[in-house]
Order: structure tokens, then sequence, then C-alpha cells
């Protein structure tokens, strides 16, 4: 199903891509090394191999080092057994990562690209008609009454446009997932972001679809500590303080964002700025606190509006702030 | 009669054209081969021409496509193709469809459970023989009684087992308890021959607060974790390639275990059948895949699930060894399942069985299968065929089995069924928090506030939720 991608990389224009990020678990600051989000990745899966010797990476292409060169080095360093291809079949990956993280391994599945997701979908849910990722993964525990699980499963995908990826390399296709109780997403916004999200994704004991910017892979380079260190989940990040609007965003998105406060501060307006980080289960208590200082929010992503994670943000914001919203319409109104 | 099952309504493929006439170098001709495009098969033994096939030009695939009875014009003259040298042939022959003969179905016990003369059959002893009947008939009583108890509107669904009993209890009986089984839904016979209490299956069946699985799920979908046995899922054929994953898991831990894992007949239309013959192939996985081929997906007639000859034949193609063997013989399911789960653990490798069985009860509680299949077909088999009294007759020709245990066995396990329903149906509910917890391993703040509001809405309208489930 996946067609292959190879020229992407080097077609990106080169340009830092700066956060304010500060290491919130651990990274001595001791160590740190300038990394794109590809090599921090690589990095991140380097360290689960080998701090645990239960886990595996595998998928299409991946024993070479996979088509955007995420996993190179890997199965040299760690051999063919725990670190190789998969054919070319989504549902079988996925598939065999819930049996291998049911039996107690760390299975790091990676689905070539997220447009290719969709065979997975139902090793994956709830709804017995949805679908391995959603009548799979995500019910295991709970269908079992906790006496099973497939906690270690981690499904790594590249998602989001790069410019001239066309309809079948460029989907967004989070939301799907966010329906699905029982499974977490998380997508990370920067390489040092990437490499301690995605430590803890692969040692939560959830199921985990973890949403690599693929913009990112080359574009974004950080200062990335290069010791073994994690960044909670469900846990949202101011990464802009302001008091005007409040800005909500994830993944790639967020550089665009970011160009967008800096924009509207000339104009006089200041922006509040938050990485949702992980969508679901999200950190609503952040979001909630930063409208209920600004009265607004604004919420952007690259996936389609309709049915977007954007309308369950603003449809829960919206019953958590009314009065407080509204307050910032009356002020805003002028006659 | 026996023979419905097997009836083909089409004739096999005619044997091929030998004409030289039709004869052309290979990548010479490319208009005229691409003209034979459409009916070219990829060779089975050979995936590497599996290759050529999905090539944008179709100058290789009819030249390409061997048969075991075309001969190469030269053993030298081959192509080194990755995988493997494939030899060449000036013989253009398309490969036909299936064999001209069916798989044979293996059986060691006819129709009147006597054992027939040179069979190649793994030993049972009295114990074990004694035991399996026992078991085989402990699942056809339960079965009755929930089937029973489903009509009196006292459980909300069933599902019987009623004509494969000998694939559930003895393929059970052939593994050893460290063998992990992924189920689909209709072998409780296992995890009942690793003994699942019948008061286990009662509170599942119930949704009391004793469930393992805590009253989530419709009935039947049983799991328990101390018997290796996975929780049923109802999507089909999902857990085909989780077994795989788990076989691969026993494998890295150097276990002398093998995944175990079943499916239907309609099963194997799925991706997810594909997808594992293929991962457990690729990884030499120690994995027994066991077919139940029972005849009837619901309403559809295996006739309309697939044109192979059945399942066994599907293996092949992924270089998977594979038997075809009578389902409703308890003895030849045991040895068959006995054997290819030690070739699977001694050579780590995967392993097909097509068990031929019947589906004599409907598809469930919710099925009428009169409907749509003829009550003559399901007589016959109830019957004639039952893998039951055909297993009772080998029991009793041994003299391991008289009336007197058969009474004693059937009334004790009847009082046993009564008194589980009495316990199971008396039990309380499990309590409204069951319903948020384990979904992740711990409930989030949004599930939270999702309690709190129902909590809520209860408190306000206590006559509108149910007065049983403890909150």
């Amino acid at each position: 199903m996946s067609t292959k991608f190879g020229r992407l990389v080097s077609l990106v224009y080169k340009r830092r891509f700066s956060t304010s990020t500060s290491i919130q678990k651990g990274g001595s600051e001791q160590g740190v090394k300038s990394l794109n989000l590809c090599s921090a990745i690589n990095q991140a899966l380097h360290i689960a191999l080998d701090s645990d010797p239960r886990s595996y990476v595998f998928g299409e292409d991946v024993s070479f080092g996979g088509v955007f060169r995420c996993t190179t080095g890997l199965a040299d360093q760690f051999g063919k057994n725990r670190v190789f291809n998969t054919p070319l079949c989504e549902q079988g990956i996925v598939g065999f990562g819930i049996g291998l993280a049911a039996m107690g391994n760390r299975a790091i599945a990676e689905i070539q690209f997220a447009d290719y997701i969709f065979p997975a979908f139902d090793q994956a849910s709830y709804l017995p008609w949805l679908g391995l990722i959603v009548n799979e993964a995500a019910k295991f525990r709970y269908r079992s009454g906790n006496q099973f699980n497939c906690g270690g499963l981690t499904i790594r995908t590249p998602y989001g446009a790069v410019g001239h990826g066309g309809h079948y390399h460029s989907q967004s296709p989070e939301a799907f997932f966010c329906h699905v109780p029982g499974i977490k997403v998380v997508i990370p916004r920067s390489p040092r972001q990437a490499k301690g999200l995605l430590l803890s994704c692969i040692r939560d004991p959830n199921p985990i679809v973890f949403f690599e910017p693929k913009w990112l892979y080359r574009l974004a380079v950080e200062e990335v500590p290069e010791d073994d260190y994690m960044l909670p989940l469900s846990e949202a990040e101011v990464i802009r303080e302001g008091s005007d609007v409040t800005l909500v965003g994830w993944g790639a998105q967020l550089s665009i964002m970011e160009q967008a406060c800096t924009d509207a501060e000339k104009e006089g307006i200041s922006c509040e700025l938050i990485d949702l980080k992980t969508l679901i289960p999200w950190d609503k208590e952040k979001v909630e606190a930063s409208v209920n200082k600004t009265g607004r929010l604004l919420v952007s992503h690259e996936a389609p509006i309709t049915g977007g994670f954007g309308a369950e943000i603003s449809a829960s914001i919206v019953e958590r702030c009314f009065s407080r919203i509204l307050d910032a319409i009356k002020s805003t109104v002028k006659y | 009669m026996a023979s419905w099952l097997f009836a083909r309504s089409r004739t096999f493929f005619s044997t091929p054209h030998r004409s030289k006439s039709f004869f052309f170098l290979p990548f010479l001709n490319h208009s005229s081969s691409s003209s034979f495009r459409s009916t070219t098969l990829p060779h089975r033994n050979s995936p590497t021409l599996f290759c050529f096939s999905r090539h944008e030009s179709t100058k290789a695939d009819a030249q390409l496509e061997l048969d075991h009875d075309v001969t190469e014009d030269d053993v030298n003259q081959a192509i080194d193709f990755p995988g493997g040298k494939v030899g060449f042939t000036s013989e253009m022959r398309f490969i036909s469809e299936t064999a001209q003969k069916r798989v044979p179905c293996y059986r060691v016990l006819d129709d009147n459970g006597e054992l027939l003369k040179y069979s190649d059959y793994v030993q049972v002893s009295k114990e074990m023989g004694v035991k399996m009947y026992s078991h085989m008939v402990t699942l056809q009583t339960m079965d009755s009684i929930f089937y029973e108890v489903q009509r009196q509107g006292r459980i909300s669904f069933y599902l019987t087992q009623m004509g494969e009993e000998a694939v559930n209890i003895a393929s059970a009986a052939a593994l050893a308890p460290d063998d992990i089984v992924l189920p689909q839904y209709r072998e409780p016979g296992v995890l009942l021959w690793r003994g699942f209490t019948l008061q286990q299956f009662f509170h599942q069946c119930f949704g009391n607060t004793f469930d393992l699985g805590k009253g989530r799920q419709m009935p039947i979908h049983y799991g328990s974790n101390k018997h290796n046995y996975f929780t049923v899922s109802s999507p089909i054929a999902t857990q085909l390639p989780q077994a795989v994953g788990a076989a691969y898991s026993l494998k890295m831990d150097g276990k002398s275990a093998c995944a175990v894992t079943f499916c239907g007949d309609g099963g194997t239309s799925e991706g997810d059948f594909h997808a594992a013959m293929n991962f457990a192939a690729l990884m030499d996985a120690p994995v027994v895949f066991i077919c139940r081929n029972n005849g009837w997906a619901i309403s559809t007639p295996v006739q309309e699930q697939f044109r192979s000859d059945g399942i066994v034949v599907k293996g092949k193609a992924y270089d998977i060894w594979g038997i075809r063997v009578d389902g409703n013989d308890a003895l030849a399911v045991y040895s068959a399942v006995h054997t290819a789960r030690e070739i699977a653990i001694r050579e780590q490798r995967p392993i097909l069985i097509e068990a031929l069985t019947y589906r004599v009860g409907h598809h469930s509680t919710s099925d009428d299968s009169t409907k749509y299949r003829a009550i003559d077909e399901i007589e016959y088999w109830k019957m004639a065929r039952n893998p039951v009294s055909r297993f009772k007759r080998w029991v009793e020709r041994n003299g391991w089995w008289s009336d007197k245990d058969e009474l004693e066995l059937r009334s004790s396990i009847k009082k046993q069924l009564m008194h589980a329903i009495q316990v199971a149906e008396k039990a309380q509910k499990p309590p409204l928090e069951d319903m948020f917890t384990d979904v992740y391993d711990q409930v989030p703040s949004n599930l939270q506030e999702q309690e709190r509001l129902l909590r809520k809405s209860i408190e306000k309208h206590p006559k509108d939720y149910p007065s049983d489930v403890p909150l």
C-alpha cells in the first residue's frame, strides 16, 4: 500500500525551529547535542532498545533505516531479531504488535505513513464494527477486565503535509484515533520534545499512536540532551505567554502559530500559545485556565476542520468557560 | 449425503494448452503476452515470481508462471532472481487454479467410532480418553442448558458449539497448559479443558460481579489469564496476527510452547488471516492455526466464501505446512494437533490445520438457520456424524466406559449446572465504577469527569437507571 517518498527531505529548506521548551524531567544540560527531529527519534529508539531487552522495533523497511532514516543503525546494534522488516501489511504490523505487547514486551511498530494506517484501524478500537488499533489495541485491557493488556505497544507514524506529498503522503488522521477510548495520541513539536515524549510513550502502560511531523524531520533542529529522559503525557505546555487570546495547537502546526503570534504582537495583540502534545487524554485544565485568563480561544490544526479535534476542544472550552468568553465578547464589541 | 459439503458447482480447470503454436521466446513479444495477463496466476511455490506479477511491464508474466509439470529447458538456464534461482522454460503453460483431486481428509475413527486399519495416530491413554469424552459431554450439556436459559430470557445471548465438540476438546487435550490460546469465539471447550469452572462460565454469561471481564462484554466472550486463554473479541480474525506476535515472543524467550489460534471458514476471507499466515511464515513463528471449517459463516455457505479447495491449500501459497483433518473425529484432531504442536515448537514454524466439521446449532441465539439451510442437512450432521457419540463408541469399545458411567456423568453435570445458574443469577452486577476503569491503566481526567456527570444524572433521575447496579 505504501509508496515511497525518498526525495522529500532534500527539498525542504532548512530553518531552525525554535521552541521555549524546558526539560521537565531529568535531562541535565550536560551532554546536549544539536539534533534534527529524525535523529532525536533515532536516539530515543536506541535508548529504548538498550534500556529494555524485551523491546522490539519493526515495520516496513525499518531494517535498513526506514524511508525517513529514523531507524538507522538499530538493526546493526541490536540485531535482526529485535529490529526487523515486516511485509507490506499495516494490519499485520499492528496485529503482530498487539500480540507481542500482550506477552509483556515493548512493541514499537512503524507505519511508514499515517496515510496508510487505515488498514490497521480494526486492530486498534471499541466498537466491533469500527475496526485492530480501534477494536483490538484500544479495548484489550477493558474487555478482559484488566486480565490482559497491550500497553507495551507504540505505533509510530509520520503525518502531515510537506508541500508536495499529494493526498496520500500528507494526511493528518489524528482525530480518528482521538475518538477511541483506550489509546493515547501523542504528537511532538520539536526534536527535544520528540525524544522525551517518544520514550514516555514506549514506557507508558497503554497503547499509543505517536504521530511524527514529517515536515520537521530535518527542518527542525534543536539542542537535545543525550541522556535518557522522559516528558510527561497528558500535560500541555504554555510555550508563549500572553493575555489577549489563547492559541492551541500541536505538532508542526505550532511553528505556523508561533509565527502568527509574532505577527499579532506587532499589531498589539498579546497571544498565549499552548502545545497540547497529548491529544487524548488531553490537558483540559491548562487550556481552561488560559482561556479564563484571555477570554478567547483559537485552535489551529492541519487536519480537515469538519469533525476535527479542534471542534472537541472548542466544545469543551465553551462548556467550561462560557461566561468568561461572553465577557470577552462583550468587552470587544463596540457600538 | 456426506458429499454435499464438497460438491463443486463448476468444472475443474482443464489441462492448459500445450500447443507449441503458442510458443514464443520470453521477453520478446510484449503485445501478445499482455493478453494473457488477466489469466495469469502467481506460482505457488515460488514467492519470487510474485514480484514479477507486480511489475508494470507484463512481458514476463505468461512465460514465467511455471507448474510442476512444465519442463525446464535447461537446468543451467535460470534467472538469478532475489530469493533464489528460477529456471526458464519455453513451454507456455498456465498454472491451473487447483489440483484435480481435493486434499484428502485425515481421520482415524470411522463414523461408527471404529479404529481404521493402519491408522497413523497418537496413542491416547484410558485416563485421557475418558477425560476427553467427559469434557465433550460437559460441553454439550452446558450448551443445551445455556441455550434454554437464553430462551427463557435470563441471559441476553448465547452461541453453542453443537457439532464441534471434538475440535474444541480434542485440540485442547493435545496442547500443553503453557501454550497460549487466542480463540475466535466457538472454542470455550479449550477453556473448559484448562480448568475454567462451570460457575465461571455462568458468571460471564450473566455479566455479574464475579465475571473476570467485569460484565463488559456480551455473553460467551470468555477469557482467563490464569489459563493462558486470551479474552474473546467479537471482530473476526483479528486474533490471528496477534497470535503470530505472541508466538514470536515465545520464540525470543526460548520457551518450549507455541501459540494456538482458532478461526472459522468465514474468517479466512478476512485480510487478517492472510496477514497472519504471511507474517508467521516469514518470522518462523511457532504458531498453530486451527480453522474450524464448519460449512457456514452465519448464512453464507463455504461455496460462496471461497473457490479454493477449502482452507488447507491456502497455507501452501505462504509456505506453511498444513493438514486437513476430520473435525468430528476426536482422535484424529488430537493426533493432528499434538503433532502440529510438536513440529511448531521443534522446528519453529507455523502449521495450518483445517478441521472439517459442521455447525449443528444456529450461528447464535439471534439466528434461525432453518431459514437458509435444509433441516435434513442439519439432522444428518447431528445424528450420523455426531462427534460425541462417535468418540463414545470408541471409548466404550475399549471397555473404558459403561452406561452407568454415562448416567452418573450426565446427572452430575446437570446438577452442577443448575447450581451454577442459581449462584450466577443471584450475584450482584458489577459496580458503576467498573464502566470507567481499565480503559487505561489509570482513569484519566476526562473519564473521571464523565463518571461524575453520570453519577449526577443518576442522582437526579434515579428511576431511569437500573436499580441492580451498585453505585
